[in-house]
């Protein structure tokens, strides 16, 4: 057995593709090993901020030798076909056995293939890897044409045994592999050569190089932790940036200060994202106030003054930093005291939100008319979800956005504060623009929950007007995180909203700003012939596209804007195809997450076939009911009960091409069991209907489930194709009346099982 | 070795100070030390000798300070780090050589930045610049947590790749003066020795420039002759470069006026900045405009490769 150990020595490898390089080195390399026949123990990885290295334990210092034996053709086969063989297999015609077959004599190849030794096997994978290697961004540099994250200066490469360690023969564009390696740049620059893992590991300690991310990322954790409460106060925890940080050291050496006393008044979160963003500072708080008071950095060496100069330095930039900060912190400030979030919301419309869309301002505009209409729905007092709307975006114009765009909404929060507005407006700046990812909380306050639904549904109605759907991977928009969003914050709130209905008034919203435009028409012969109601269609023909538009109205005597009275467009429909294909989308996102809620599909197709679909909150609520259901005794019961006699129901109907829909008459029931279900299916409508108003699901299921014993013993006692036409029409009929029953829940025939 | 004269061995003591060491470092590592281009650009690396020097296949080495103009960052010399005007040191050295990160660990040491006391680190910072259709991978580099230059390897200059690969160095010289003389505002800056008989701070240099340019740049500049300038711009480039390459007036010979058809492309660049600043170019427009600099930079390239500097045969 044979350890490897590979270092590739690099300049600065940015810290974010670190950890995805040694995923991508290990990867790459075991897969290439394993494939030439090798075999090992264990593999590590490892990056430092200038080195990317692997260390492979108990490698087999050989590949196996394998022999395959490969049938060809006939003896006196076409020579083009021999030929053939030959070619594939690589070997002369003096090569090939001739074996006795059952047919007669065919041709045999026994392909040998010599197992190779380890070190060979390692070398040509390992050009291999580094001439492929899946960086994100890589380079060329000097005369070279090789590539790499950025100038590649040695390759280490040992393989050692109890005999005693040896270089692997190698070379990637004049640079040669050996057993050396550096230290840190600047504190132990000198070459250090080295006979194994461990000791490899255990010379760059002493070269003041800590190989193992983890480690160092734990000893800055540590360092600082302990730092931070010998002072009294409290580390916020940022695993990202720990991590971000533990790739820009190969010698964490952590340093603690404390904020200028003037900058303490600024919002914590504006001191912690300046020092995050521009510095890579962990912020400390202290405990009692809550207040953001100091900060940890961490430097890449020690020094003689224990970090005295770079602490200064440091806090100096710093002190710039904040400065800046406090600055865009009392203009903005200013700017609303004086004016109000209007004020400082005012250049919106020069900002523009997409060329096809607006600006900012015009979007505002349509949130504000959706808020206001949705704000009854989730129990919001439509003016104040206006108002809210109105002045949500105002803080995209802020100094301090403008500076950290990773604050917008928060920002927002404190200027309507400072504003004087009421808190629910306060809350909606921030919270509208909630939830952002699947983990992130979704508001309950319902102007929040107001504004941002109107925010989700003008993005999704507006790009897809324009036709800028996510394609595949790309989705630059966000649109499904929009459309998940959506569903978590109606579902979540209990809101029963008719997207249709929603949508459509979004669109007209979004329709008449592109009327005030005079962006609708295009005059067109072909479409002047169109009688009545203009209506909106979509062109894709190049030549029709008008100023990047593709939805045009069209209609007799339409050919300007001024043609079109405000009561025509109150009335005005989306093309047909924009409804249905929207909601479609809506589905499936919603399909992907029930999925992971671990809903199985047929039972959501099941749902979406239901009408109402497009209340999501009822979809969802009628989804979950039916999953659960199923998985109980009772749901078992609904299910063969209601395929029993919808299977034959339906086979009936196919055979005499008719639908059995008229009501059942009691009165003809022959047997005890007939009336029984009759009696049992009254029994259930009267359940059923209530807890369906209710929606109640669960209980209306409960009630179905009851039907299946009544079903049972009628299939049992009563012959459905009786001989008396009247007796088996009217049986029939009965059935029909069960399948409607069972399907006011849902359509279990989509159901399987 | 870089010569270093006895006085040298010093702090440096005002702004010339670090400006005149690093022409003497550079100048020592083997570059042509040369002279500001006399035109306005944005950066230092609009200087045809890297623009266009960075192209083809012929080595370089060259190493100059660039005053530079950011029409936009204006503040009337009253922010302490913002100017419309300001200098930039520039080296370009192709193709880069294997110790570019130590050559340029010595420039630091030559400005009295001792890298035993500070913290000096390389964090990721890649280039781009759409206006010259060039991009490189590289770092901003830090010392103590500031930003004291740029560290480039150019990969591709008016929509070229480079062959072989020129590096590029950029220090921020206000900034990076500021930190190395402990000074907290631009304009209180020594810009000569302050034992000089008339000593000079930057803002007795510079202040009442700052003052009239910003004015000029936000409130002054005619936009009208503005835009016209930069539509004769742009065309004067191209007119150029479409001239027959056979040189009557220089026996038939072959000359194509590239550097002149750059220096077009660079006023429509400085142009457009103004412009910028002027708040008279909306959002979509700027793409435009940025594209259609970059067509002329791309033109000027094309052409430059195909003469004897840009490695072309002669």
């Amino acid at each position: 057995m044979a350890d490897l150990l590979i270092e590739l020595f690099s300049e600065e490898i940015p810290a974010r593709m670190q950890a995805g390089a040694c995923d991508a080195f290990k990867r790459l390399m075991t897969d290439g090993l394993v494939e030439a026949g090798l075999i090992y123990a264990e593999v590590q990885a490892f990056a430092t901020p200038r080195r990317l290295a692997l260390a492979v334990q108990g490698l087999t210092e050989h590949s196996p030798t394998t022999r395959e034996e490969r049938r060809g053709p006939k003896v006196g086969a076409p020579e083009k076909a021999v030929e053939g063989f030959l070619r594939s297999t690589g070997l002369a015609l003096e090569d090939l056995e001739i074996r006795d077959d059952k047919k007669g004599q065919v041709y045999m190849a026994v392909i040998t293939r010599e197992g190779r030794p380890a070190a060979q096997i390692v070398a040509e994978v390992l050009e291999h890897v580094i001439r492929h290697f899946p960086w994100p961004k890589s380079m060329r540099w000097g005369e070279g044409s090789l590539r790499w994250v950025r100038p590649l200066h040695g390759i280490l490469c040992i393989l050692s045994t109890e005999a005693g360690a040896e270089v692997v023969p190698l070379e990637v564009d004049g640079i040669v592999a050996g057993d050396v390696t550096r230290g840190h740049l600047f504190m132990a620059p000198e070459p250090v050569s080295v006979v194994s893992f461990e000791d490899y590991q255990a010379k760059l300690k002493r070269a003041k190089v800590i190989l193992d991310p983890a480690e160092r990322a734990e000893h800055i954790w540590n360092e600082a932790r302990q730092m931070a409460f010998a002072a009294g106060l409290e580390l916020v925890e940022d695993k990202g940036l720990l991590a971000e940080v533990a790739g820009l050291v190969e010698w964490p050496v952590v340093l603690m200060g404390r904020i200028d006393e003037g900058f303490l008044g600024l919002p914590p979160e504006v001191l912690q994202t300046s020092m995050k963003e521009h510095q890579k500072f962990f912020s400390l708080r202290d405990s009692k106030q809550g207040q953001i008071v100091g900060f940890v950095t961490v430097a890449n060496r020690e020094t003689v003054d224990h970090g005295a100069t770079i602490l200064a330095g440091n806090q100096k930039v710093l002190t710039a930093r904040l400065l800046d900060a406090k600055f865009f912190w009392e203009n903005d400030l200013r700017t609303v005291q004086e004016g109000g979030l209007e004020a400082m919301g005012a250049g919106l419309a020069n900002v523009t939100f997409h060329n096809k869309l607006g600006s900012q301002a015009d979007r505002v505009e349509r949130i504000a008319a959706l808020a206001r209409e949705i704000a009854p729905l989730v129990g919001a007092d439509p003016a104040l979800a206006e108002q809210a709307a109105r002045v949500v975006k105002a803080d995209l114009r802020s100094e301090m956005v403008g500076e950290f765009p990773e604050l917008q909404g928060l920002m927002g929060s404190y200027y309507a504060r400072a504003a004087g507005l009421p808190e629910e407006v306060a809350r909606a700046c921030v919270e509208h623009y909630q939830p952002l990812g699947p983990s992130d909380s979704v508001p309950s306050a319902p102007v929040s929950v107001a504004v941002a639904l109107a925010d989700k549904i003008d993005t999704l109605t507006g790009f897809w007007a324009i036709d800028e759907k996510p394609t595949g991977s790309k989705d630059p928009y966000a649109l499904r995180r929009a459309v998940l969003g959506e569903a978590r914050l109606t579902v979540s709130n209990d809101v029963g909203l008719h997207l249709e209905r929603v949508l459509e008034t979004s669109f007209r919203s979004l329709f008449s700003q592109w009327k005030k435009k005079d962006r609708l028409f295009k005059f067109n012969p072909l479409w002047k012939k169109e009688k009545g109601q203009p209506q909106v269609i979509r062109s894709t023909d190049p030549d029709t596209d008008l100023e990047g538009n593709n939805l045009f109205l069209v209609g007799e005597n339409f050919t300007k804007s001024s043609d079109l009275s405000d009561s025509w467009m109150t009335r005005l429909k989306p093309p047909s195809d924009f409804l249905s294909d929207l909601l479609t989308f809506f589905h499936d996102r919603l399909k992907v997450h029930l999925r992971d809620q671990g809903i199985r599909h047929d039972v959501i197709d099941a749902c979406l076939a239901m009408p109402g679909n497009d209340d999501l909150t009822l979809l969802v609520k009628r989804a979950e009911a039916l999953s659960a259901f199923l998985k109980t005794a009772d749901g078992e019961n609904l299910l063969q009960g209601f395929k029993r006699a919808n299977n034959i129901l339906t086979q009936a109907e196919a055979k005499d091409g008719v639908e059995y829909c008229f009501g059942p008459d009691p009165k003809l029931a022959e047997t005890p069991e007939e009336t029984a279900l009759f009696t049992a299916l009254d029994r259930a409508e009267a359940a059923i209907a209530p807890a369906m108003k209710a929606e109640d699901f669960a209980q209306a299921m409960a009630a179905m489930a009851a039907l299946r014993a009544p079903i049972d013993a009628f299939f049992e006692a009563v012959q459905i194709n009786a001989e008396n036409q009247i007796i088996r029409r009217n049986r029939l009929n009965l059935l029909h009346r069960i399948r409607a029953t069972c399907l006011q829940v849902a359509d279990l025939t989509r159901v399987e099982g | 070795m870089p010569r270093t004269p006895e006085n040298r061995s010093q702090k440096p003591q005002c702004f010339q100070d670090i400006l005149l060491r690093l022409q003497d470092y550079w100048g020592a590592q083997g570059c042509a030390v040369l002279q500001p281009y006399d035109m306005e650009v944005g950066a230092g690396t609009f200087h045809p000798a890297t623009t266009l020097r960075a192209l083809g296949t012929r080595p370089w080495a060259a190493a100059y300070v660039q005053p530079s103009r950011r029409p936009t960052d204006g503040r009337y010399g009253e922010n302490p780090n913002r100017l419309q005007h300001y200098y930039q040191y520039q080296v370009i050295i192709k193709p880069s050589p294997p110790d570019l990160q130590e050559l340029y660990l010595g420039s630091l040491r030559a400005i009295g930045i001792d890298d035993s006391l500070h913290d000096i680190r390389f964090v990721e910072d890649d280039w781009e610049s759409p206006t010259l259709g060039a991009w490189g991978l590289g770092w901003e580099v830090w010392c103590d947590g500031m930003e004291v230059s740029q560290f480039t390897y150019f990969q591709q200059v008016g929509g070229h790749d480079c062959h072989p690969v020129s590096g590029e160095l950029t220090y921020g010289l206000e900034r990076l003066a500021m930190y190395v003389l402990g000074v907290s505002h631009v304009m209180e800056m020594p810009f000569n020795a302050p034992d000089a008989r008339i000593p000079l701070s930057y803002g007795d240099v510079f202040r009442q420039t700052e003052q009239e340019y910003s004015r000029h740049n936000f409130d002054g500049a005619d936009t009208e002759k503005l835009f016209e300038d930069f539509r004769k711009a742009e065309a004067e480039c191209a007119r150029l470069l479409a001239m027959d390459p056979e040189d009557a007036g220089f026996g038939g010979r072959r000359n194509i006026m590239v550097h002149p058809a750059y220096d077009q492309c660079i006023k429509a660049s400085h142009i457009f900045n103004l412009l910028d600043a002027r708040g008279v170019i909306s959002v979509t427009e700027r793409q435009a405009y940025i594209g259609r600099v970059r067509a002329l930079a791309k033109l000027c390239a094309d052409a430059f490769v195909q003469t004897e500097a840009g490695g072309a045969a002669a």
